[in-house]
């Protein structure tokens, strides 16, 4: 009796700290229309007038354990590995370097896989849910480290000759001195 | 299973208690031979303790040396014991391997192969056949001849799922990387509900099938019929739908011969009409069932990869047009 006193409470704290955690939920129905950015992205630095602070909105899955792996199911399942191979580039550009054409915030990435890019990125936006985007732009930017490192993935099923995303040091993205396109 | 007993037929198109293929029919008779044995043991062990209980006490006080006469009587009851319990093991462990090895194979040489693939959480099927333009697509939904013997090839696109139709077999697990086979076969006509049976995610319980065992010639007519290109819209509604479904997020995943969506990743949807049920039959196949499921499958199947559609309401129609034309 005296035991359930000291271990109710626990159980009960523990219960909430983990229904707390981000790391741990899943959305399975899709993004309300409000998730979608409000400002335009800026691909460059350069801005007239007083310049505006960085955009920082990495995606609601950037933290999210089951957002990343469902980005990483997705990844392999929409042939993103035909180009950009498993991060590591082939067709297209490396994934896992801390190079950017188009920048390497969740919403340029969001956008690049919605919009495509010149030179051979397919435009995705009519083809995949925008939630499904926004899981796969959360494992793009595993790759390179970005998100925290308990969302992300720590194995593969995949044949991997490089270490896990969890495992990863992490890329300081640029932006600026990525080569240009054209 | 009480209950089961009780029941006149099976519940929810499903039984080991009921069978109805050759396989399942020996698999029940040595389920009903271990329950009969073990009834008869739990009768006579329950005797036994009865007997003990009520036997007259010995009187009080120090208990005195065993006589040598009932000393014997009690070794010779004990062995004899000992005895028929292995005996009775043997009998259980005897019937159990010719069990097995008789349902293991059905050994016909020109049986239909069928090869189904587990996904989470649907089961794709597809008839082999050594022309390959008369291979054929569709997704859970078995139909077999009645009568003849079917080879079904089993894989696993993701997890460890298990196949299993209680009323034709027992079940088969399908291990990834690891191909396995299983025989089956109807003795009668009719609808046979399947399921996995190995947890394999959320929505493991709502990944079930149906074998629809047709007679030969309608099996013929149906096999036939599912050869053909999917229909023509007809209509002007219908060829919108069609247009939506190509160039949407649907031909992303899935495939409708003869147009182009060629997905590969969701159920083949060309003769989606012809199905009795949606989302591995958890759904009939109705107009309504199907719209619901379009627009909000995460309602009906919570975390199932089939992701929301944002349709107008004449998109939805017109896609329901169009998916209802596919006979």
């Amino acid at each position: 009796m005296r035991r359930g006193f000291i271990v109710v409470p626990w159980a009960l704290a523990l219960g909430l700290a983990l229904a707390g955690c981000p790391r741990e939920k899943r959305d399975f129905r899709s993004l309300p229309a409000d998730s979608a950015r409000t400002q335009p992205v800026r691909l460059v630095t350069l801005q007239p007038g007083s310049v505006l602070p960085a955009q920082k909105f990495s995606g609601p899955y950037d933290g999210n354990a089951y957002g990343i792996s469902q980005g990483e199911r997705l990844y392999v399942q929409y042939n993103c590995v035909g180009c950009h191979f498993h991060g590591g580039g082939g067709i297209g550009p490396p994934l896992m370097d801390e190079l950017w054409v188009y920048g390497g915030s969740g919403q340029n990435i969001h956008d690049t896989i919605v919009q495509g890019r010149p030179n051979g990125m397919p435009s995705y936006g009519a083809h995949i849910p925008d939630d499904q985007i926004w899981m796969i732009t959360a494992y793009v930017r595993s790759l390179s480290g970005q998100v925290e490192k308990p969302a992300a993935p720590s194995r593969s099923d995949e044949l991997f000759p490089r270490p896990s995303e969890q495992a990863r040091p992490r890329q300081q993205p640029k932006p600026e001195k990525a080569r240009q396109p054209g | 299973m009480i209950l089961a007993l009780l029941l006149p037929n099976w519940i929810g198109g499903h039984s080991s208690l009921h069978s109805h293929g050759v396989q399942a029919a020996r698999i029940e008779n040595l389920w009903w031979l271990m329950f009969w044995v073990c009834s008869a043991v739990f009768v006579a062990v329950m005797v036994a303790t009865g007997i003990a209980i009520t036997r007259k006490t010995l009187p009080s006080g120090p208990p005195g040396p065993i006589a040598p006469q009932s000393r014997r009587r009690m070794t010779r009851v004990v062995a004899g014991a000992v005895g028929v319990t292995i005996l009775t093991l043997f009998v259980l462990l005897f019937a159990s391997v010719s069990t097995s090895r008789a349902v293991a194979s059905l050994g016909a040489p020109k049986a239909t192969v069928i090869k189904v693939t587990g996904h989470q959480w649907w089961w794709a099927v597809e008839y082999q056949d050594l022309n390959p333009s008369r291979i054929v697509t569709t997704a859970n939904e078995i139909h077999i001849p009645a009568g003849r013997p079917v080879l079904i090839q089993l894989s696993s696109a993701d997890v460890i799922h298990s196949f299993w139709v209680p009323s034709l077999h027992g079940k088969r697990d399908l291990i990834p990387g690891h191909d396995s086979a299983i025989w089956i076969q109807a003795d009668r006509p009719g609808v046979y509900r399947g399921l996995c049976a190995e947890f394999c995610g959320h929505q493991h319980a709502h990944m079930d099938f149906l074998v629809i065992a047709d007679p030969p010639d309608r099996y013929g007519a149906w096999y036939n019929a599912q050869l053909a290109s999917s229909t023509l819209p007809a209509t002007p509604s219908q060829q919108y739908g069609r247009q939506l479904f190509e160039s949407g997020p649907c031909a992303v995943c899935h495939t409708i011969q003869g147009t182009d969506a060629n997905g590969k990743l969701g159920p083949e949807l060309t003769h989606l009409a012809s199905r009795r049920t949606l989302a591995a039959a958890i759904l009939p196949n109705t107009r309504g069932n199907l719209g619901g499921w379009i627009v909000d499958p995460q309602s009906l199947k919570p975390g199932s990869y089939m992701p929301a559609n944002n349709l107008k309401p004449d998109e939805l129609q017109a896609m329901l047009d169009y998916l209802g034309s596919l006979k």
